[in-house]
């Protein structure tokens, strides 16, 4: 059992600044994540792609941001508890206990919903046979390399994790590289470095082509695959990867009793908070009149939770608005002497 | 303004009446038709508004830029007249336009 201020769900660049300001009014949080490292869609959508619209930062990656927000963070200790998916909110007196998909449960009196549009999950195949065989012989990640030892292995996908399994495992498997159109995304060195496996046999590529069926009794045994033109082959397969990224899902957070708008979650705009009390909903995932998708409005959201925050946790005292350019408290805080 | 006619899944067709300088994403999101999700908000970063183009409209609309086909591997189940509808500007040009919705979007 955590006891902490304050949960926020999300890791993304709107959690991070929202984690900071909470520890510079003096409350404590932790942070919980699905994805395995920090940064939210900055990290997993477009860590090389420059952002132009962060107030006085004039140019930025989704990387930089996410490492420069991390930075900001060093003066404060925050447990951050990766790869994990919260699943269950339950009101315990005045307190929300959330439950993770390891099975920690945290005790707080305040939950920030960062979560974006929701919680990154793999994209699957389309076709309905494919899903019997996933865990099993089918996987959208991989976690031991070993298990494909001397098998035939098809791979799905254009990018570097497609290209970077493909070359890896072609060392000591047979492998079938699938891809629906010629261009691949990949780095130009990992494109080239698969084409000289192309050449020297090693990698059986097929462009234009795409997953249509999974055969097998319990085992996996072969796909088919249907090129643009509609003529299918069939590849005898033992084992299938597919790595077409990941997708948004809101996940167990649309069965919280919370007031949701499509996707996102409503929310005033003083607090932030949503039609429970003590939940908040921040960035990209809430809505009210005149909401922007913009990682700007996202740091603005958080820091006026944060202040919703400390009336729950701290009920007794009193929060005073103070900045950081004269507060000596705050400088404490920030492990600056003054 | 031009008229798009989306069509879902089951077949049912929605004409809308979409401002120019919108995007076919935006009048599908706007107007609440079924299948458009947008997780991205029109950023090119997600392959959540992903439509089939009518064939014979697909060769008029203009070509995609860079990125949009690296997303559109994303897709679920792509086509060759697969585009994103945040990558289609709505004008007078496209007055007419036919998108098909595809059964889901991951």
């Amino acid at each position: 059992m955590n006891k902490t201020d304050a949960l926020i769900i999300g890791a993304g660049p709107t959690g991070l600044f929202t984690a900071h300001q909470l520890k510079l009014i003096g409350l404590d949080c932790e942070v919980v994540d699905n994805l395995d490292k920090i940064g939210g869609q900055c990290i997993e959508l477009y860590p090389d792609k420059p952002i132009y619209d962060i107030p006085a930062v004039p140019e930025c990656t989704g990387e930089q941001l996410t490492n420069n927000l991390i930075n900001q963070l060093k003066p404060f200790d925050i447990k951050f508890h990766l790869g994990e998916r919260v699943e269950e909110v339950k009101k315990e007196d005045t307190n929300w206990s959330v439950k993770t998909s390891s099975g920690n449960i945290f005790l707080t009196p305040n939950v920030i919903i960062a979560g974006g549009v929701g919680s990154f999950e793999p994209r699957k195949f389309a076709p309905k046979e494919c899903e019997q065989y996933e865990n099993k012989s089918l996987f959208y990640s991989v976690k031991d390399k070993n298990i494909f030892k001397g098998k035939t292995v098809s791979i799905f996908g254009g990018g570097d994790s497609a290209l970077d399994w493909a070359i890896e495992l072609s060392k000591d498997c047979k492998i079938n590289l699938i891809h629906r159109r010629d261009e691949f995304r990949g780095a130009p060195a990992t494109v080239d470095k698969m084409q000289e496996l192309v050449k020297s046999g090693k990698i059986n590529l097929f462009t234009k082509y795409q997953m249509a069926n999974a055969h097998g009794d319990q085992k996996l045994e072969s796909i088919d695959i249907k090129h643009d033109n509609n003529e299918i082959k069939n590849l005898k397969s033992d084992y299938v990867l597919g790595f077409f990224g990941l997708i948004m899902q809101l996940g167990p957070i649309a069965n919280w009793g919370l007031n949701l708008n499509k996707k996102t979650i409503e929310v005033d705009t003083e607090k932030f908070e949503t039609n429970q009390k003590g939940i908040y909903a921040v960035g990209d995932i809430c809505s009210y009149p005149g909401k922007l998708k913009l990682i700007l409005s996202g740091f603005h959201e958080g820091a006026l939770a944060a202040r919703a925050c400390f009336k729950l946790a701290r009920p007794n005292e009193k929060y005073r608005f103070e900045f950081t350019t004269t507060s000596s408290n705050l400088l404490k805080r920030l492990g600056k002497k003054e | 303004m031009a008229k798009i006619i989306y069509i879902t899944h089951e077949n049912e067709k929605h004409i809308i009446e979409v401002q120019n300088g919108l995007t076919v994403m935006e009048g599908a999101v706007q107007n609440n038709i079924p299948g458009i999700d947008a997780d991205c908000g029109g950023g090119m970063a997600c392959a959540t508004c992903h439509v089939y183009v009518k064939e014979d409209w697909f060769n008029k609309l203009p070509k995609k830029e860079n990125g949009e086909d690296d997303m559109l591997d994303m897709a679920f189940e792509p086509k060759k007249n697969s585009r994103l509808s945040c990558q289609i500007i709505v004008s007078d040009e496209i007055d007419g336009l036919e998108v098909n919705i595809p059964s889901k979007q991951a």
